[in-house]
């Protein structure tokens, strides 16, 4: 396995929406070994706060350049957003397994579900390449959310109504299958559990072919602390790794509790 | 300089490990670090059958720490052998196999098991899980189930036993005293404190098990203390655990009396850590012109007649 564990050095920390923000860093080797689907375990401080890593989707590679989208949610992300051109981040990756885009299917539906947005500019450009056709769901909480940069086949769906379909993506798509009929097609999820769950429903309930991307707590990212179970519907083992397992998953493995929603 | 420590019949090349749990069976960070650079691994606690772990959520991070409940989740005592064990065998350092149990016929039929194993250098054994109904603490917390623990368990191995002791006790020297009577190698400390968190939106505790075991540099200081504490009542080596982040956090313990350290936490944040913290200690010591590592156990400078008001020494 190719694994680096370095501080890279960042190009540039631009705005996408709201709060929201990309980050590109320069990092040649690493960039070549990532896929889409995949995360990375980042550093933001050199001080104890944050004490951990935070796992980061990979949001997309151009060239030896890495980015990464996301929302100030905390101290770690709002230390991210202040980063300027030659500040350092530590990162440690490729981590986790690939979304399922060389399997066999024709239609790539996407739902992403506000951050969720995150690993899917690199899934959408492997899947062009492949010539799928794609439809991207896209929920937001208002239009000011929307992070549109490198998706393509937009659905919007904002919880106001402030832009595109009022309600949420998973609804949004299921209105859309109503009068459509996509062909071979294959669900690519990112979002809040609760969306998570409610993909995985209408999966089941259309007999779709449906893999879901985690997001958990976890400290190290390769297997160690255990940290980030997941229940799994079978197997041996009570608990799925989100960091070693995942953090893609086929919908019908794993199993959300209330708890996961608090 | 010399920086090997003697563990029993043990040399190790130096006087850094990694803590249980922290660097799970060795081959997950060997990408990402030296795992020749450390002075030993201890493992991921193994039980006699697998242990499927906690309900999520298991991990909280809090200020300069981390809460977590894991509940032992480990791939049992047969699996260990076959799948985890040759290649801890590989590695050119020394490999110390801990050995958490809810019974004393537990832990003895998994140490018995593993004596007839190639590849183990050592046992560390954890009576001191915060995280676990059966065993864990129930034993760690009771004096007399420590030492029968040990007592039991010293007559089937020649290799170096170390008992893995709780802070969550009124007075851990009491402890660390009673395994040194009943023929221990050494003890380790501290394991994580008892710890919680809130989540006031929901009112709902974070941890799934409501309590956790609290890690990270928020501990040093109880830690550091605890092993000052110790040292003035056993004469065995301490292995110091605690939020040990840097070079000078280790260097702190071995000065309060710890003849080796352990780095758990630290290893999250930097796979890397324990490596760069030996390295550190190495060049502390030629700096300061220390020939053997040795010397700096214990030797804490304190002013004539002065005590420490919150230790009351058990001997």
């Amino acid at each position: 396995m190719t694994a680096y564990n370095t501080d890279y050095p960042v190009i540039s920390v631009r705005p996408v929406a709201d709060e929201t923000f990309a980050l590109r860093f320069h990092a040649p080797e690493l960039s070549a070994a990532l896929r889409p689907g995949q995360f990375l375990n980042i550093l933001t401080s050199e001080l104890y706060d944050p004490l951990l890593r935070r796992p980061y989707s990979i949001s997309n590679v151009i060239g030896e350049e890495c980015e990464i989208i996301f929302t100030i949610v905390g101290k770690g992300t709002a230390l991210l957003a202040e980063k300027r051109s030659g500040d350092t981040i530590g990162v440690l990756g490729p981590l986790g397994n690939t979304f399922g885009y060389e399997k066999d299917f024709g239609t790539a539906i996407i739902v992403a579900g506000g951050i969720g947005v995150a690993p899917f500019p690199f899934l959408v450009r492997e899947l062009q390449r492949r010539e799928k056709s794609i439809h991207t769901f896209l929920g937001a909480r208002n239009a000011g959310r929307v992070v549109r940069d490198g998706l393509a086949g937009l659905h919007i769906a904002t919880d106001d109504g402030s832009e595109g379909y009022h309600g949420t993506a998973v609804a949004c798509l299921d209105a859309f299958l109503g009068t459509h009929e996509p062909d071979r097609p294959r669900i690519f999820a990112c979002g809040p559990n609760l969306m998570l769950r409610a993909t995985q429903e209408l999966a089941a309930r259309r007999g779709i072919a449906c893999e879901l991307s985690l997001e958990s707590e976890m400290a190290c990212g390769v297997g160690i602390c255990q940290g980030c179970p997941i229940e799994r519907t079978e197997g041996e083992r009570k608990y799925a790794l989100v960091c070693t397992d995942g953090p893609c998953f086929d919908s019908r493995d794993i199993i959300f509790h209330e708890h996961h929603h608090a | 300089m010399n920086s090997a420590f003697a563990l029993g019949s043990l040399v190790l090349r130096n006087r850094v490990l990694v803590a249980s749990g922290t660097f799970g069976y060795g081959n997950e960070l060997a990408p990402y670090t030296a795992l020749d650079a450390i002075g030993g691994i201890v493992t991921k606690s193994v039980s006699m059958l697998p242990r499927q772990g906690n309900a999520p959520r298991r991990i909280v991070e809090t200020a300069s720490g981390m809460l977590n409940s894991i509940g032992l989740a480990n791939v049992g005592l047969d699996a260990f052998i076959s799948t985890k064990l040759p290649f801890l065998r590989t590695v050119d350092t020394a490999i110390i196999v801990n050995i958490a149990a809810s019974s004393v016929e537990e832990y003895t039929a998994v140490l018995e098991r593993l004596e007839m194993e190639e590849g183990i250098d050592a046992y560390e054994i954890n009576v001191s899980c915060p995280n676990v109904k059966d065993g864990g603490l129930s034993f760690g917390t009771k004096r007399e189930a420590t030492a029968a623990i040990t007592r039991d368990l010293r007559p089937r191995t020649r290799k170096p036993l170390i008992i893995k002791l709780t802070p969550n006790v009124t007075r851990v020297s009491d402890f660390a005293a009673a395994c040194e009577d009943e023929g221990a190698d050494a003890v380790s400390l501290i394991n994580t404190l008892v710890g919680m968190a809130v989540d006031v939106r929901t009112r709902a505790p974070k941890l799934s098990t409501i309590t956790g075991g609290l890690s990270g540099p928020a501990i040093k200081p109880v830690a550091l203390a605890k092993v000052f504490e110790v040292s003035k009542a056993v004469r065995i080596p301490i292995i110091g655990i605690g939020g040990i982040m840097t070079w000078e956090d280790a260097i702190e313990f071995l000065l309060v009396g710890a003849s080796a350290v352990q780095v758990g936490t630290a290893s999250f944040r930097d796979p890397d850590a324990a490596a760069k913290i030996a390295t550190g200690m190495d060049a502390y010591c030629e700096r300061e012109g220390v020939a053997d590592m040795q010397d700096l156990v214990g030797g804490l400078r304190i002013p004539q007649n002065v005590t420490a008001p919150g230790l009351v020494a058990s001997r």
